[in-house]
């Protein structure tokens, strides 16, 4: 049952919903999918990104192009990007009772920062505001599939994108292809620590879809009923929440 | 003289630099306490004794600097990511120019550091413990200068200064107060008990800020000559 209780600041209505996973794992479009199916249901549905705030992206943006990021501002940077959509967005619409969805959560963080030679516990202390998801799910791929489908669909990897950063390997591929190993080490480590769950990001995409339908189903809409569901929750029409039938 | 960096956490696992030959001399004190003028004087005297200085100041850098401002002027700023934006300008500067600065022998005059950034976090909720952790990555400074002002001088020294009170030094984002005179006194007088409270944890050199700015200057100079004469820095002192 959902409770009325909107006094303590760790409470909330809502839930949390969260997908990791290497680059090209194809854990976006499968969130995408779970996305328009709440949606289709009338469930309030709030969607964020990594990297997206506002406030934060320029700068993020500026300082990647021009290669001013050491590892701990790299880290701070990206913290601060989430900080602001965590305190903004994520959190006012978990205690009002939506749905979020989040594109990369803390565990992107954790991956990233620690395969860039942060401490982990400085990290882990960095994002400790963040509540835990109820459902977090890792799209895991053997490597060489999701290189190949970053590698295929990009003209050029992007400097931090590929790891340049750590001096693995001067040429850029190959330096992804190191930074992607790493970096789905730490996920695989995560899937105990942190309570990821797996998904497996090989099967074809409608598969995926329908098994990750069911774990939301049996895991999250069970036990969630908005007071708000089904009522016209936008001020316009043809609002993305709307109770009316499209 | 070579020493070894300390830090206040774990410190910078993938920083090579282990050891530094300059010295890290920290102020600290609120807006209007007197610390850009102290830096000043002591920049001159260190420079006309032969050593190379560099001063930072905080909020400075070309990382962030954009989006603190823009938020700032929007008032659009929660408190998590007020803190992780300072920081991550804190640490900008720390491995852009405070550390390179260390290594190469210089004095760095720090215009503040990570504990104004603390006091404010504390000011607004923030707990000690993750701020510690938060600024695990800071070097021990050798000399560290706390400008003690009394809350209601800083408030004639502001009013005196620019004519108004400003928002953020006023602490208006923490709701103290409607009336944004009573805001200011409540606001500065938590920053300074927070200051007052790290002041032993962390050996600050307490100053009476109240003072007047040459006698002020003459401690400073006092205790700096003493330290560096102690690591046996002074001209003429070395090998």
């Amino acid at each position: 049952m959902i409770t009325t209780n909107n006094n303590g600041s760790t409470k909330h209505k809502g839930k949390l919903i969260i997908v990791e996973g290497c680059d090209g794992s194809g854990k976006s479009t499968q969130l995408h999918l779970l996305k328009c199916w709440l949606e289709q249901q009338h469930y309030p549905v709030f969607f964020t990104e990594w990297n997206s705030s506002e406030l934060v992206k320029k700068s993020t943006k500026r300082a990647k192009k021009r290669n001013l990021l050491t590892p701990t501002t790299f880290s701070l940077i990206h913290a601060s990007d989430f900080a602001d959509r965590y305190e903004k967005m994520i959190w006012p619409h978990l205690k009002a009772g939506y749905l979020v969805l989040a594109d990369r959560y803390v565990y992107t963080a954790y991956a990233r920062d620690i395969a860039r030679g942060c401490d982990p516990k400085w990290v882990r202390n960095v994002y400790d505001f963040a509540i835990r998801p109820d459902l977090a799910l890792y799209f895991q791929a053997p490597l060489e599939v999701s290189i190949d489908r970053i590698i295929s669909g990009r003209a050029e990897l992007k400097y931090y994108e590929a790891g340049m950063d750590l001096g693995l390997n001067p040429d850029p591929v190959e330096s992804f292809k190191l930074f992607q190993g790493i970096i789905k080490q730490q996920y695989d480590r995560m899937i105990d620590l942190e309570g990821l769950q797996v998904m497996d990001a090989t099967e074809n995409i409608e598969v995926q879809q329908r098994q990750l339908r069911a774990m939301v189903s049996q895991q999250i809409s069970k036990d969630f009923h908005p007071p708000i569901h089904k009522k016209y929750l936008s001020c316009t029409l043809g609002g993305n929440n709307n109770g009316t039938t499209v | 003289m070579e020493r070894q960096f300390k830090y206040y956490g774990q410190g910078i696992p993938y920083f090579k630099g282990k050891t530094y030959t300059g010295t890290l001399i920290v102020i600290e004190g609120a807006d209007c306490s007197g610390r850009s003028m102290q830096v000043y004087l002591l920049r001159n005297w260190l420079e006309a004794q032969g050593h190379a200085v560099s001063d930072i100041g905080l909020s400075r850098s070309n990382l962030i600097g954009d989006a603190i401002q823009t938020a700032k002027e929007g008032n659009t700023l929660e408190k998590k990511t007020l803190s992780l934006l300072y920081a991550t300008d804190f640490a900008d500067q720390l491995e852009n120019k405070i550390l390179p600065a260390l290594k190469a022998g210089f004095v760095v005059l720090a215009d503040r550091y990570i504990f104004t950034l603390m006091a404010r976090d504390m000011a607004r909720g923030a707990s000690q413990a993750w701020l510690k952790k938060l600024f695990g990555f800071a070097p021990v400074p050798d000399l560290i200068f706390y400008l003690q002002v009394d809350p209601q001088v800083l408030l004639y020294r502001a009013l005196e200064k620019y004519g108004t009170l400003d928002y953020w030094e006023s602490g208006m984002d923490l709701s103290l107060s409607n009336d944004m005179f009573e805001s200011f006194q409540i606001y500065q007088s938590l920053i300074a008990k927070h200051f007052d409270a790290m002041a032993a944890d962390y050996g600050f050199k307490i100053l009476d800020g109240d003072e007047n700015p040459v006698s002020i200057q003459e401690q400073m100079r006092q205790d700096i000559k003493q330290y560096l004469d102690e690591s046996r820095l002074m001209v003429g002192a070395t090998k």
